[in-house]
């Protein structure tokens, strides 16, 4: 069967294979994707390839001949298939780009869109409210409640003042049309649940009560006649003044930041003697004098003062045992200093262009 | 309070630096709000003489003032300025001077005309002005009296401001003793270790002449007035004080008016005694009594009211009983000193504080008399008051008296030792004043620091002190009292500051107070901006939101619009929106959580007070248009505002974890009487309800579009039974879905249904949720098809075929059985 076949020899060979490698790049460059690809990678190195042919035809070959010429195909072959790797991820990374460029997607249409999930906001009072719970409680107090219509005892007889007493004219009191005239009114103060506290436990007392009060005042820019307060009582054998002092500075670091400090100086209160005023470092210029402070580098936040003997008389506790101090400031006033609001009755307008800036 | 440092200095040297004096002042609890140097800075400012005033040509607010600026110079000034007219004396920076400010005037041009210099108002020259004087509505020139000066004199000398400060100082109402100039200077001479001396009078005091006789006194209200000295002045001095006293009271504060009120005044802001001078010849009987007022008894007051007294009261008359003044608060018109004063009985008197406060707020009358008898006068200081009183007329006198000599009677002291305060000796510790203020000081310590504001410490023995009360101190009583001085004299600032550590107790927030800071995480997570409205409503508020209007009503209230307690925060939020969307508000969507009140409980005098927790849905094109319920049956469209508030809802039960809790369709007071449901607990407990702000209301309250919300009592909402922390393992095995739809009347609501799933699936059901809902077509009328989506799925096993599909049968049997469902097809 063979003696029909054109003889063979190497040269003969190595020039077909050639011819087929020349074709086999041509191709391979030509593919435009990967299915072509594939498909010319199965005509030029598959088992149907002239490559494959070329193959068959070293048969008839001298048998000292068949391993040079099969060299060759064999290199022929390897070149090939190293071209189809270059070209499959030469394809590979084109299509690659292609379908990114596609997907491409700008993602601040999301992020700008009006359709956007909206998040709530707490008020800017409840806020400040909470952190200002957060840094007491840390400092190892409890949060106390209480009412906020209450009787003329706690409000202010319970508090050292009595029936006439001139003190009370420090607050104007909103009165209720319940029980005797002048019996019920709102808290002008948060001081009743010191009160309702010492009466309910004994001591040692560490706690905040922050809540809402009310006073006769016309509102103004630095005053609403409903206003949040948050007061602190401490009722514990040996508390002195210092500890008064000190919890106040440590509770004005811990708050205000490391360069805020406080100072106290004398003030009256009936509920408290020794009783203080406290200032702390104005938060705004770090001391330095501006608009907020009156360029006096100092803000008053609050009073305080060790309990008044006659406070703990009227509430059962022996002030020979125990002694202890309170203090008190407004939170809504803290809220405008930090927020830097002009005018609190924005506090109460509920816009929500104002309550979504917190 | 202001106290003039001149002043002061008659007291002792206060020679430290003014900054020195002023932080001192604020140590000691006197704290000086404002400091102003006075007479300092007013180089080139002149008195001048208003000729004229002309329109300025080209602008309206200002005007062009024609002045003698002295030697017949006349000067023409560019003024803002509106409270003066031809004649009057104002004063003139010229070009060149500096005033206290800083501010340098030069020659310039305003809108085109000259102004050769500025005309000043007093705050300009940082002149203190008398009170009434400014109405403060707008600038305003100091006007001079008139003749004070020739036009050209310099300012500082016509006012005799030679440079002195003036401190203004917040005095705390436990203080009276330091509403006068002495008493200021005691606690300053105190704190600074220099000697405080009382003034001496000296040879200008005239002696006691018996002839000039007493006047009769008779005290009957011995309780209210415990003590009345009463001394007649014969031959007093006429006409204006001399200019230190004017210009003494001026930076103190008052306005001179004539010597014997200038001198009464002086005195008083001097030592501290309100005082009072009668023209004795129009006191009907020459003397006076003392009495309670009689019910109803009207008495004209020196302010032009006539005031209605009564037996609480304590009235000053004549010798003939005619009311001629309110006790230790304000004299009358009919006794009052005129220009042909000559005869003056000068009352220095005490009055029981208590009754003071009493009578001042019920008649609403205030006065600096008032202000010093109710926070406790010395009663000991009449003596020295009358003195003083003495001495200044004496002073006065060569001056304004018209060559007369000024005589001066005997004192009648009336006192009634029973009603006056008995000198406090308070029994100190050392021990316990290092005890209240962490101190450690010793006897000596503790003596020294009290002796210099006349708190004599003696010792009887080691370690307490007997110490003796000075007079002037009424609010020092009790062991505190001398404690709180010994901290002020000690410094506030010296003490060491310590921390407590906090025993026993521990801190933290209670469960509730955890839950809700949670509930209100979760509604703004849900996209609720917490609002914060207000406690008082107006009357009909209630009513106008289709609620109850029994409410807690406020016996003052500063505007009817807030007279009365809210008992919803439904009226306050409805505001809320109406407010922002009257601002163009898009989607307002608001919660709160506040306190509400209702009228107190059998027994009880104080309301019953519940914090609710409240979110509402504004109207706007997010709730009208989207997530409209399909098909409209009855007319349903526009649910995007209602069903927001029931998302809300669902999101805070599930953020709450709450279980057991359903939605019953119901009647709410203020809700759509078809789109309202309450939230019932599993033991039948009413947490609170949901849906739509029924028509009326929301046009009541000015809303065009609809409402939803959402409302729950917060006490109720967490006592509702939580889900558990307890890790629940899940499945490795396949679950299968199954949908579906049932058709069912529109009465049975889909939570039913969904009920009847969720217990007729048992173990194997591992969810369920309603995914469509469809009206019309083959559905017919009043009945709709509910689309529910099941999931089943076992623990332990890939669930077989037949155990899907006998789930599935258990479920239509279930449904359809309960609910007169049909399964649809």
């Amino acid at each position: 069967m063979t003696s029909r076949l054109t003889p063979e020899n190497t040269p003969s060979i190595a020039a077909a294979a050639a011819a087929v490698e020349a074709d086999g790049r041509r191709r391979i460059e030509a593919a435009a994707d990967l299915a072509a690809l594939r498909e010319v990678e199965r005509t030029v190195v598959g088992k149907r390839s002239e490559l494959a042919r070329l193959h068959t035809r070293l048969a008839r070959l001298a048998p000292e001949e068949r391993r040079d010429a099969g060299a060759v195909i064999h290199d022929a072959r390897t070149r090939l298939q190293e071209q189809l790797g270059r070209r499959a991820a030469a394809l590979d990374a084109e299509e690659r780009a292609r379908r990114v460029a596609e997907e491409r997607l700008d993602l601040t249409e999301i992020s700008t869109h009006a359709w956007l999930p909206r998040r709530g906001h707490l008020h800017l009072v409840t806020q400040t409210r909470e952190e200002l719970e957060d840094t007491f409680v840390a400092m190892g107090f409890a949060v106390a409640e209480g009412p906020e219509a209450e009787t003329d005892w706690y409000n202010f007889q319970a508090l050292n003042m009595p029936p006439a007493h001139p003190a009370r004219g420090m607050w104007d009191t909103l009165y209720l049309r319940l029980g005797e005239p002048g019996q019920v009114l709102l808290r002008t103060h948060t001081s009743p649940v010191q009160v309702r506290l010492m009466e309910s436990r004994e001591p040692p007392i560490y706690a905040v009560m922050p809540g809402r009060c009310y006073r006769r005042d016309t509102p103004d820019a630095r005053h609403t006649p409903v206003f949040h307060q948050i007061e602190g009582l401490v009722v514990d054998r040996g508390i002195t003044f210092g500890d008064l002092a000190g919890t106040i500075e440590a509770f004005t670091g811990a708050y205000f930041g490391a360069g805020i400090h406080s100072r106290l100086r004398p003030s009256y209160f009936p509920f408290t003697e020794p009783s203080a005023e406290f200032e702390v470092t104005c938060p705004i210029c770090a001391g330095e004098g501006c608009r907020t402070c009156s360029g006096s580098g100092w803000i008053e936040l609050g009073g305080c003062g060790m309990v008044d003997p006659n406070v703990f008389e009227a509430v059962g506790v022996d002030a020979e045992v125990y002694s202890g101090f309170a203090f008190g400031f407004g939170i809504d006033r803290l809220a405008q200093v930090r927020a830097g609001l002009s005018d609190m009755r924005v506090l109460l307008d509920n816009d929500v262009r104002f309550l979504t800036q917190f | 309070m202001r106290a003039p440092l001149s002043w002061l200095r008659d007291y002792a040297p206060l020679e430290a630096p003014v900054d020195d004096l002023a932080a001192t002042l604020s140590a000691l609890g006197l704290v000086v709000e404002g400091v102003h140097h006075v007479g300092g800075g007013l180089g080139g400012v002149v008195v001048s003489k208003v000729l004229g005033i002309r329109r300025h040509p080209d602008a309206d607010r200002i005007r062009l003032v024609d002045v003698d600026a002295g030697n017949g110079e006349v000067a023409q000034i560019v003024c803002g300025a509106w409270n003066f007219a031809e004649g009057d004396l104002v004063p003139l920076a010229r070009v060149g001077a500096v005033l206290p400010g800083g501010m340098e005037i030069s020659r310039r041009k305003m809108r085109g005309e000259w102004s050769d210099g500025m005309l000043c108002s007093a705050s300009e020259l940082d002149i203190p002005e008398p009170p009434g004087s400014a109405d403060g509505t707008g600038p305003g020139l100091m006007i001079l009296p008139r003749g004070l000066a020739e036009p050209g004199a310099p300012l500082a000398d016509a006012l005799e401001l030679g440079p002195d400060v003036v401190f203004d100082l917040d005095v705390s109402s436990n203080r009276p003793d330091a509403l006068c100039m002495a008493g200021v200077a005691r606690d300053l001479a105190a704190a600074l270790g220099e000697p405080w001396a009382a003034l001496s009078s000296g040879s200008v005091l005239p002696p006691v002449d018996r002839s000039v006789g007493v006047a009769p006194i008779t005290v009957e209200a011995g309780d209210l007035c415990p003590r009345f000295v009463g001394t007649v002045f014969e031959d007093v001095p006429l006409g204006a004080s001399p200019a230190w006293i004017a210009r003494r009271l001026t930076l103190a504060g008052m306005r001179p008016i004539s010597a014997v009120v200038d001198v009464s005044n002086y005195v008083m802001l001097d030592v501290g005694q309100p005082n009072h001078a009668y023209d004795l010849d129009r006191l009907g009987g020459g003397g006076i009594l003392v009495r309670r007022g009689a019910p109803g008894e009207i008495l004209e007051t020196l302010d032009g009211v006539s005031r209605t007294l009564g037996p609480e009261d304590c009235v000053i008359c004549d010798a003939t009983g005619g009311a001629v003044g309110v006790g230790g608060i304000m004299g009358g018109a009919s006794a009052e000193i005129g220009p042909g004063t000559t005869r003056v009985l000068l009352e220095t008197a005490w009055f029981q504080p208590m009754a003071i406060a009493r009578t001042g707020s019920r008649l609403g009358l205030h006065s600096e008399a008032r202000v010093r008898f109710e926070r406790g006068v010395d009663p000991e200081v009449a003596p020295w008051a009358v003195e003083r009183f003495a001495a200044l007329l004496a002073a006065v006198a060569p001056a304004a008296s018209g060559g007369r000599t000024l005589r001066r009677g005997p004192s009648s002291d009336v006192r009634d030792d029973a009603h006056m305060p008995a000198p406090a000796v308070v029994r100190v510790r050392t021990a316990r004043v290092n005890a209240i203020l962490g101190t450690d000081l010793d006897d000596g310590d503790v003596a020294g620091l009290l002796g210099p504001i006349g708190f004599r410490a003696e010792a009887p023995e080691p370690g307490v002190h007997a110490v003796t009360v000075p007079s002037w101190r009424l609010d020092s009583a009790r062991e505190i009292d001398v404690i709180e001085e010994v901290a002020r004299l000690w410094g506030y600032g010296r003490i060491e500051r310590t921390v407590p550590a906090a025993r026993g107790g521990s801190g933290g927030l209670t469960g509730r107070q955890r839950d809700r800071r949670f509930v209100r995480q979760a509604l703004a997570g849900a996209g609720f901006d917490e609002a914060w409205t207000s406690t008082f409503l107006a009357p009909g508020d209630l009513e106008r939101a289709g609620l109850d209007p029994a409410a807690v009503e406020v016996e003052n209230p500063l505007d009817r619009s807030e007279s009365i307690l809210r008992t919803a925060l439904l009226p306050g939020l409805l505001k809320a929106v109406k407010f922002n969307m009257d601002r163009q508000g898009v989607d307002v969507r608001l919660f709160e959580v506040g306190t509400v009140f209702f009228l107190p409980g059998e027994g009880r005098v104080t309301p019953e007070e519940v914090e609710h927790v409240a979110a509402i849905v504004g109207p706007g094109p997010a709730t009208e248009g989207a997530g409209a319920v399909r098909g409209g049956a009855g007319g349903a469209g526009g649910a995007g505002a209602v069903r927001a508030a029931v998302l809300a809802w669902s999101y805070l039960a599930e953020a709450l974890g709450i279980s057991g809790v359903s939605l019953s369709a119901a009647a709410v007071p203020g809700m759509h009487p078809s789109r309202a449901a309450n939230i019932v607990a599993g033991d039948g407990a009413l947490i609170g309800a949901v849906g739509e702000v029924a028509p009326e209301v929301r046009a009541a309250y000015g809303l065009g579009g609809r409402v939803g919300y959402l409302t729950a009592s917060l006490d109720a909402l967490l006592g509702v039974a939580r889900r558990r922390r307890q890790a629940r393992d899940v499945s490795r095995f396949p679950g299968s879905d199954v949908d579906l739809a049932f058709v069912v009347d529109e009465r049975v609501p889909a939570a039913a249904v969904l009920a009847t799933l969720r217990e007729a699936g048992g173990e194997l059901l591992e969810a369920a949720s309603l995914f469509d809902v469809f009206r019309g077509g083959q559905v017919g009328t009043g009945r709709r098809s509910l689309a529910f989506r099941l999931r089943f799925r076992a623990s332990d096993r890939t669930l077989a075929e037949g155990e899907i599909a006998a789930a599935r049968q258990r479920e239509i049997d279930a449904v359809t059985a309960a609910h007169g469902a049909e399964l649809r097809g």
